[in-house]
């Protein structure tokens, strides 16, 4: 059999597996969903070998000399010491790095690309001087760039912040501004959850197209036959539940 | 031996976090070179860190093997999976081709992970479908602005939608580019201020619950 037809095979079969859930939890299911966790976790642990330890640690030490590079390994097994409990404080100094590390590159980073820039994006010109004419005002809603979108944003950002940050009581004008970044954020959850839903529906297609081509010919049918052997794998563990009493302890 | 406990890890916290700070205001190549390396360092510690996580899935599920409780046939199936996808990957050296022909660790990633990932995330469609009936009764005006602006990027997304509703590709677009970006920034903005306020807390050692607990 070759390794495209097994493969067919294989993945019809893992797909039909972790679809029996539609049906109710079942061990079907349950094998598939472990089987996923292993594999996964193998994978990654190989492609972190391979990029870690090969790439970035024995060769650039074997074939460059890279010395240095054994800082950052004495740091990574300082990590381990937290098996041993008597040695496990010595792990702090590797979080302590990692953590210091991350928090003095977030700092700057931070504020320059996700508060001063995004605010300098917010406060645009809300007017344009255009020649000897004036001042020209776009309202192309398409355009997100358009002057009308603009002052949609503003009002967009402002409000959503003043309903999660000024403390005040939210009465008067303030109800009216915290209302606003209310309805804001229901569109904007709502955009998120209907993104999403199609997002999934994409890979559902993705998936149920694999499952018509796999119901080919050339491949054995396997979307066929392995539909009967799930359905009646279900069927026969429906069975036998029902026929085992019910566990009470 | 309490400062090589407890103020040791502060001190080297506050000198990365100050050094690594400071980089950015410093244009200089040696500054940048400084940067690359740390980026380098940080793959590697993180590694290690993987290490850490992997063991505890290990002995999780050894335990359950060895004593054979409830469902280990399970835990002997994550096993024989992550064992087997080790065993093939660093057979292959990690490719999954070679010269263009795929390899054992190729095809356990296309006709297994592949599919295993993608039929997971795609039967949350019909859960997410589900919670959406029970949830998108419009029971108030904040719920029924939700559920309209989801209806028009759901309609907006598909060739079938704006066939029904020729306006729901625009406005599906309006509604991500200018309403919901719009909330993302400000979601943004907030976050970031949070992440700075927590960065400084770390440094100068206010924050030190990544320290863990123990003895000192």
């Amino acid at each position: 059999m070759d390794a495209i037809v097994l493969g067919a095979w294989v993945a019809t079969g893992l797909t039909l597996l972790i679809f029996s859930f539609l049906y109710k939890d079942n061990p079907l299911f349950k094998l598939a969903e472990h089987l996923y966790v292993g594999v996964s976790v193998g994978y990654v642990i190989v492609k972190t070998y391979d990029t870690v330890i090969v790439h970035l640690v024995v060769k650039p030490i074997v074939e460059n000399g890279e010395i240095a590079l054994l800082i950052p390994v004495a740091i990574g097994m300082l990590m381990l010491t937290r098996y041993v409990p008597k040695a496990a404080w010595m792990s702090r100094y590797a979080f302590a790095f990692i953590v210091g590390m991350g928090a003095g590159l977030a700092i700057p980073r931070t504020v320059s690309s996700f508060i001063l820039k995004q605010v300098e994006d917010t406060i645009r010109p809300l007017l344009s001087m255009a020649g000897s004419d004036g001042v020209t005002f776009s309202m192309n809603l398409l355009n997100p760039a358009s002057h009308l979108n603009a002052i949609i944003i503003l009002i967009g950002v402002s409000s959503v912040l003043f309903y999660f940050f000024f403390s005040i009581e939210h009465s008067g004008v303030g109800k009216a501004v915290a209302r606003t970044g209310i309805l804001f954020l229901m569109i904007s959850f709502g955009a998120g959850f209907g993104y999403t839903v199609m997002a999934r529906m994409s890979l559902l297609i993705g998936r149920l197209t694999d499952l018509i081509e796999f119901s080919d010919a050339s491949y054995g049918r396997p979307t066929v036959w392995l539909s009967l052997l799930t359905v009646g794998a279900l069927f026969l563990l429906a069975r036998r539940g029902r026929e085992q009493p019910p566990d009470i302890h | 031996m309490i400062f090589l406990r407890r103020q040791l890890p502060l001190l080297i916290t506050l000198v990365t976090g100050l050094l690594f700070a400071a980089q950015y205001y410093v244009p200089h190549p040696a500054s940048e070179q400084m940067l690359t390396s740390a980026t380098k360092w940080l793959q590697i510690v993180g590694g290690f860190a993987l290490i850490l996580g992997v063991t505890s899935l290990f002995h999780q599920h050894a335990v359950k093997i060895r004593r054979q409780e409830a469902g280990w046939g399970y835990s002997l199936v994550l096993y024989v999976g992550m064992l087997g996808t080790i065993a093939v990957g660093l057979w292959t050296n990690g490719k999954e081709s070679v010269e263009g022909t795929m390899t054992a660790f190729g095809w356990i990633y296309n006709y297994m992970m592949v599919p295993l990932q993608g039929t997971m995330f795609a039967i949350l469609a019909f859960f997410i479908a589900s919670a959406a009936y029970r949830s998108f009764r419009a029971k108030s005006r904040e719920a029924a602005v939700l559920l309209v602006a989801a209806v028009i990027v759901m309609m907006g997304r598909v060739p079938l939608g704006e066939y029904l509703i020729p306006l729901s590709g625009d406005v599906s677009s309006w509604i991500l580019n200018v309403l919901n970006s719009s909330v993302r920034r400000a979601i943004l903005i907030g976050v970031s201020l949070g992440a700075v306020a927590l960065s400084f807390k770390i440094i100068f050692g206010v924050e030190r619950s990544y320290l863990g607990g123990g003895k000192e």
